[in-house]
């Protein structure tokens, strides 16, 4: 008990120093090499998850000898959180990777440019050209309506809705994030195809997107409408502005930046959605633009479709058009970013 | 020059009234928008209900215990082995995802520079950004073949706990199933739990932290001390909201899960379904009652994570805890 009150890094207490650090890991890899060398013991990921569960092993185990069970526990969490840092980036990287691995076969101007019109399962050739312009015409529609709608939801919640009901509209735009994007579809399949007798659209999907993206719009646009310094509105109204006036003119321009970091966060998050398109778009190889009338193609469910085929042709398109997905998906994410370093409201 | 007298009557009246017509029109949009959220969701409900009713009253099994689906055929079906095969595989997930989450969102806050802190949290959320059909698609050509080796490991030395049981014949191929499954949900699910734990670490008081190394604490001890007790709250919803994610999530789980329909515990071995994969799966083939079957087990899922939903917004609102800039 009483050795443990001075087991914390005191001055006179033993430390293990850096380089003893690194050279117990280094020891333990080493010994890990030379087992799967000797032994049965073989495959690179059995080596690295072996070598790190010794490294991790011999670092607790000598620090337990020097410096005592508390700098001992406390480096086996360091130790934790690491492993769990490299288990995050480890499926990014695989992900990204591998996808741009696969995609790179077809990736090409050609692929971009060209649809599916006329092309078979078992052909090599065709694209996704179609496909993109359905997902930018179905996503583009589905923001029209879920970012006015967004941004006045947010705007009744944080400068007008101070009472139950604001509240509650809250609440349930919270609960509204955790709706699964196959019930948003069912939803549209129920309300619009079935109960109001439209057929397939590019529009229903943008209804069922528009579902999906609204609540995401609603918390980024409240989140930086109560970001606005009280100071803005007060000199607003105390120049006799009205509220609304204050509202448009000096509340929303102020939080610009970080309201279009937010929608294009949820433009990001929608165009990748595949479940709502699947029930109420339908598919369709051929260039079709009219979004208000009959199956439209889109990157995702282009994806979806070459993944369950049967032809390796259709499985290298696929592998493409998700390398298209992503890199739409990545350019929005990282021009969030980029636009939340000029967002002078943001706290980080 | 004549003095101006300070205060309202510095402002012509029309202008006053005219601005306030103004706030009146305007503020009723707003509480407009506000009712068409109330709106969404109440149609939501209602028509999932109206058009799931004709499954649910000529179903000739019973709903809940039926294992089987064939609405069309036989019209025998029934969400048992489906709600069996959600709930497992997205508890699965969370096993696996949850202390991957919280090691890496207090390695974020705690441990790393401010700047590789940041940096990792972008880099975490872009495990978000990726489409679910992508995660589909790598599961199926890169995971599957994978996992051969893990699911043989499980199966030789944990094969006495029915989870990894099987036969070996049926764990040594590559194979759709529960376990692919999970693994690929727990990736995915894994940024939110990360996401929102991080926003809920970041808030806790640093005087409590001060506190507690200026006791002596190792950086373990200030975490058990002084980050976890008060984090409780949010990291608690913030499982159960990755756990609604996992429930719910349908296309990367229907490409690599079996969609079979048995209830087995055995999540090695090929099979396995979830009703959302279900419904990706089986609706093209649907005729008229088989869309109104899978409506109404959309309407079950849609139950099961409004439930988790409301209870994991419940417990983060009564903790008082922001979690709004975790953009999840």
């Amino acid at each position: 008990m009483t050795a443990d009150l001075y087991a914390g890094r005191g001055l006179t207490s033993r430390t293990l120093p850096r380089p003893a650090l690194a050279g117990i890991v280094v020891a333990a890899v080493a010994i890990a090499w030379v087992l799967f060398a000797v032994t049965p013991l073989q495959g690179v990921a059995d080596f690295i998850v072996f070598a790190t569960v010794l490294a991790v092993a011999a670092v607790t185990v000598s620090t337990l000898a020097v410096e005592g069970r508390r700098r001992a526990v406390d480096r086996l969490a360091t130790s934790g959180a690491l492993v769990a840092l490299a288990l995050t980036l480890l499926p990014l990287g695989f992900t990204l990777g591998y996808t741009i691995y696969r995609g790179a076969k077809r990736f090409s101007g050609n692929f971009l440019t060209h649809s599916m019109a006329g092309v078979g399962p078992f052909a090599p050739n065709g694209g996704v050209y179609h496909a993109i312009v359905g997902t930018l015409e179905q996503v583009l529609i589905a923001s029209l309506i879920a970012v006015p709608l967004g941004l006045l939801v947010a705007i009744y919640v944080t400068e007008y809705g101070r009472n139950a009901f604001g509240t509650a509209i809250r609440f349930l735009i919270d609960v509204m994030t955790g709706i699964p994007s196959i019930v948003a579809g069912l939803f549209v399949l129920a309300f619009w195809i079935q109960a109001l007798h439209h057929g397939f659209s590019g529009f229903a999907g943008s209804l069922a997107l528009a579902i999906l993206e609204l609540p995401i719009v609603v918390r980024s646009a409240e989140e930086m409408i109560r970001l606005v310094p009280a100071s803005l509105r007060e000199a607003s109204y105390a120049l006799g502005v009205a509220k609304w006036k204050t509202i448009l003119r000096i509340v929303l321009p102020t939080a610009a930046t970080g309201i279009t970091t937010g929608v294009m966060l949820a433009i990001a998050r929608v165009t990748g959605e595949t479940a709502p398109v699947l029930l109420v778009v339908g598919n369709n190889n051929f260039i079709h633009t009219n979004v208000f009338n009959g199956p439209q193609a889109s990157l995702p469910l282009y994806v979806f479709g070459g993944a369950g085929s049967s032809s390796n042709f259709d499985v290298d398109r696929a592998w493409a058009a998700a390398l298209t997905l992503i890199l739409i998906v990545v350019v929005l994410y990282v021009g969030a970013r980029l636009l939340t370093r000029r967002n002078s409201l943001a706290r980080r | 020059m004549t003095a101006v007298s300070p205060g309202v009557d510095a402002v012509p009246l029309r202008d006053v009234r005219s601005s306030r017509r103004g706030d009146r029109v305007f503020s009723g949009i707003t509480l407009l928008s506000g009712l068409v959220v109330f709106a969404l969701l109440g149609a939501i409900a209602v028509f999932l209900v109206v058009k799931a009713l004709p499954a649910l009253q000529h179903d000739k099994s019973s709903f809940w215990t039926t294992k089987i689906w064939d609405p069309d055929g036989t019209g025998h079906y029934g969400v048992a082995s489906l709600v069996y095969g959600t709930a497992l595989s997205s508890v699965l997930a969370l096993a696996m995802a949850v202390p991957v989450a919280l090691g890496v969102a207090v390695y974020t806050v705690e441990y790393a520079p401010q700047r590789i802190g940041r940096l990792l949290g972008y880099v975490t959320d872009m495990l978000a950004a990726v489409p679910s059909v992508v995660y589909g698609l790598w599961g199926l050509f890169f995971l599957l073949p994978h996992l051969v080796g893990l699911q043989e490991f499980l199966n030789h030395w944990l094969g006495w706990i029915p989870l990894f049981g099987g036969a070996h014949g049926d764990v040594n191929t590559f194979s759709k199933s529960v376990f692919a499954a999970s693994v690929i949900l727990a990736i995915m699910i894994l940024p939110i739990v990360a996401a929102i734990s991080r926003e809920v670490i970041r808030q806790v008081d640093p005087a409590q932290k001060e506190a507690a190394l200026a006791l002596g604490a190792t950086r373990w001890e200030v975490l058990r001390i002084a980050v976890f007790p008060p984090s409780r709250p949010g990291i608690v919803s913030a499982v159960m909201l990755g756990l609604g994610r996992a429930l719910g999530e349908t296309i990367a789980v229907a490409l690599v899960i079996g969609n079979t329909f048995d209830i087995s515990a055995h999540v090695l071995t090929p099979g396995g379904n979830t009703i959302a994969a279900n419904i990706a799966n089986r609706f093209g083939e649907a005729g008229s009652l088989g869309v109104s079957a899978l409506i109404a087990s959309g309407l079950v899922l849609f139950v099961i994570t409004l439930l988790v939903n409301l209870i994991a917004r419940y417990v983060i609102y009564r903790s008082g805890v922001q979690e709004r800039s975790a953009a999840v």
